[in-house]
């Protein structure tokens, strides 16, 4: 059958006919659509096995779920966007150790130009570093078949599978044609050898072993996969390699007429051979094409006579950073811009801003009015909607690193000596790496105020269930919060004076304390207010 | 037949609706389709855009470089200068006349469309009036836009009302007539080729 999928559902439908059992996901821009795909599939499966589609409380306990459901022989999904890969980076690594039983495949969306992150890592790193495969898809209908084969593989060889990709593909739209046999999802066969998952020194060190033996049978898989290609061409002095989506810029600006040897990489480890190939067919430049950081580029001089100029990020050819465009690829190949219109100086910025109406702007206008009472406060902000409280009207955070630091953060500036010394985190974030920070507070009973933003829901990556919904107050409690310091407000204009009074007694308290501002995300509020009238 | 289209506007005004009749009418042609979508931070109330390719031929890039574009749809004027270094010395710019204005900088709008207006190949219409005198509602307003973009679109006109249907259909026959009304509207007041 003919559909139009993102490449996010086309990874998500590839899995679901490949016959997967689980996927375990935290949102994260641009990976989410792929674990929305299969649950809106789940909602609406009438026939066959079920699979587990709901979201995880962090990327470390999805890849662990999905380890333990490919260890019973399952096939398992692990989803994420490229900074997920460091929250799951010890399960992931030691899973490359462990090998798999059921097939894994663990799916990281990079985000290059960081659209909606904070950088632009390149997760082939991370498959470099944990030496197992990796595929990057030129296409959406490759990323559907790479699902199969991938799973096949996994199985075949007992390792995990990454599968890369970028916001253009995870993004971009086009038409994918899908098998229709009903999916079969496997019977559970218990591992053949418990001991490979058992990674005491004596086991690992074998297993290591093996893992490094089979490296040449991975690059054997990849030189003769056939989402590679190497063609030579008429006028082989120049070679040009891309990689993934890179491919397609390539093929934008390629003319017949160019006659480059043309080496494409959509499987890894990197198939040196066809470099080598492309060498001893007479190349003496090679471009590197290669959607994120300079990875390839940077390792194939390795493999060839150093006569051979190699060109890319490193060199200035392409910019050192963002994502590609099928201009700057054009650049790279010499020819000229096309002719276009100057960009208009009348056209100004247009940041995002919170939602008129979204309970953030209260907490952040109630947390202002405070924070000005007190000579020098700092604020630590955290991921999320709330962290567009650092733009203007509100410029009300001074820090925002990653998921969980603001507590962390606070923590060490308060015992640095700083009061007031607040955390401002969303709920979701909160449950996903600010809970063990919390007990760091408690245990020194840092002098912090803790400020939970709670709108119910994941807000920024478009409103998914959040993990502790309904149990914030527990979980402070049972981590050692005393009860009379976890505050709930309600952020509405007409609460303001009982908020700031409580924002101040809680700056006061010379100990750890938390305040919840809990109302529901406007853009929720609506969608269910929509779903009630249309139940009538 | 290739057309390389940017579709334009502020987080929330339905530009991605706008790609959908067109990419059902394409896909019903027969044609080729690839379609860059923005997810995330940017929905936020930012600007946002789409890039949306369609050709009898295959389709390398999801991206269209600049100078590329065949036309700019916009739901919003200053949106759609926001694109213009992606557009062809030729090409169309079809746009909403009214500003989506949550900035305290917005430009000067006496000014800004005399800047759209000096694009020699310019539709600039007030697409929300449009549709509600067609009937439709407010939020029909970008299939107003859409029915002033069909001439540019290499796409016949009862074509695109038949996938202006089709993408329609499982909300019932009222919602499919208004939205038919607003696109015909849109048409009715561009400018025919
Ligand atoms: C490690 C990691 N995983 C996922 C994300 C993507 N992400 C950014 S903000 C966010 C949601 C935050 O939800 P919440 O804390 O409840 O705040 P809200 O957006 O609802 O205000 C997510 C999942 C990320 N930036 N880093």
């Amino acid at each position: 059958m003919k559909h139009l999928l993102l490449g996010d559902e086309a990874i998500a439908q590839g899995a679901i006919d490949a016959g997967l059992s689980g996927v375990y996901a935290y949102p994260g821009t641009p990976s989410t659509e792929i674990t929305e795909f299969i649950q809106l599939h789940e909602s609406r499966r009438k026939t066959g096995a079920p699979i587990f589609c709901k979201w995880a409380t962090n990327e470390k306990t999805a890849m662990e779920a999905a380890l333990g459901m490919s260890y019973m022989g399952k096939r398992a999904l692990v989803c994420m966007k490229h900074v997920g890969m460091n929250v799951c980076a010890d399960a992931f690594m030691n899973a490359a150790i462990t090998g798999v039983n059921g097939g894994l495949i663990v799916v990281a969306a990079d985000d290059p130009s960081m659209h909606s992150s904070q950088n632009e890592q390149d997760s082939r790193f991370y498959g470099r570093f944990a030496m197992i495969p990796i595929f990057e898809p030129s296409s959406q209908q490759e990323a559907y078949d790479m699902m199969e084969v991938a799973y096949l593989m996994s199985e075949r060889l007992h390792t995990p599978i990454l599968m890369r990709v970028t916001t253009r593909m995870a993004h971009s739209r086009a038409v994918v044609i899908t098998k229709d046999s009903e999916p079969q999802q496997n019977a559970m066969p218990v591992p053949e050898n418990v001991k490979h998952f058992i990674l005491l020194p004596a086991f690992a060190k074998q297993n290591y072993n093996e893992l490094v033996e089979a490296q040449t049978v991975f690059e054997q898989e990849a030189v003769e996969s056939t989402y590679n290609a190497y063609s030579k061409g008429k006028n082989p002095k120049i070679g040009v390699v891309a990689t993934g989506i890179a491919w397609n810029y390539l093929m934008e600006n390629y003319k017949e007429e160019m006659g480059y040897s043309l080496l494409k990489v959509s499987q890894y480890p990197f198939p040196k051979a066809l470099v080598k190939q492309m060498v001893s067919d007479g190349a003496e430049t090679i471009i590197v094409i290669e959607e994120g950081q300079p990875v390839i580029e940077e390792l194939i001089p390795a493999y060839i006579p150093s006569y051979v100029k190699v060109l890319g990020r490193l060199s200035g050819t392409l910019p050192r950073v963002g994502e590609l465009s099928p201009d700057c690829v054009r650049q790279a190949l010499g020819l000229e811009p096309l002719p276009k219109n100057e960009s208009d100086s009348i056209v100004v910025a247009r940041p995002p801003a919170l939602c008129q109406g979204c309970g953030h702007r209260d907490m952040y206008a109630a947390l202002n009015e405070v924070a000005r009472e007190y000579p020098s406060p700092r604020i630590f902000g955290d991921i999320g909607c709330y962290t567009l409280g650092a733009l203007s009207p509100f410029h009300a955070i001074h820090a925002c690193v990653e998921m969980g630091a603001s507590i962390t953060m606070s923590k060490g500036a308060a015992d640095a000596g700083q009061h007031p010394s607040i955390a401002v985190i969303g709920d979701s974030t909160f449950t996903h790496s600010g809970i063990t920070g919390l007990l760091d507070c408690v245990n020194s009973n840092a002098n912090v105020v803790i400020l939970i933003s709670d709108n119910l829901t994941t807000g920024m990556t478009g409103g998914q269930d959040s993990a502790g919904t309904g149990k914030l107050e527990q979980i402070c409690c049972g981590v050692g919060v005393e009860k009379e310091h976890v505050r709930v407000v309600v952020p509405l204009p007409k609460n303001m004076e009982e908020i700031k009074q409580v924002l101040r007694e809680e700056i006061d308290y010379n100990g750890t304390s938390v305040v919840i501002a809990r109302r529901e995300c406007i853009q929720t509020l609506k969608r269910h207010l929509k779903a009630k009238k249309q139940q009538g | 037949m290739k057309k390389d289209i940017i579709l334009a506007g502020v987080g929330g005004q339905g530009i991605l609706s706008i790609a959908t009749v067109i990419g059902e009418a394409a896909l019903n042609e027969g044609l080729y389709l690839k379609q860059a979508e923005v997810h995330g931070m940017s929905q936020r109330g930012g600007d946002v855009q789409s890039n949306l390719r369609i050709s009898s031929d295959p389709i390398a890039s999801d991206l269209i470089a600049k100078g590329g574009a065949d036309l700019i749809i916009s739901l919003e004027p200053m949106e759609a200068l926001r694109y213009v270094e992606y557009l062809k010395p030729d090409g169309w710019i079809v746009t909403s006349s009214a500003p989506f204005i949550n900035i305290p900088n917005y430009p000067d709008l006496d000014e800004l469309k005399r800047h759209v207006e000096s694009f020699k190949n310019h539709v600039m219409l007030d697409v929300e009036s449009l549709a509600k005198e067609a009937g439709a509602p407010a939020q029909a307003a970008n299939m107003v836009l859409l029915g002033a973009a069909i001439p540019m679109l290499g796409i016949d006109h009862d074509k695109m009302i038949e996938g202006v249907k089709r993408v329609f259909a499982r909300k019932g026959d009222e919602v499919v007539a208004k939205n038919v009304a607003a696109v015909e509207a849109g048409y009715a007041n561009g400018i025919k080729l």
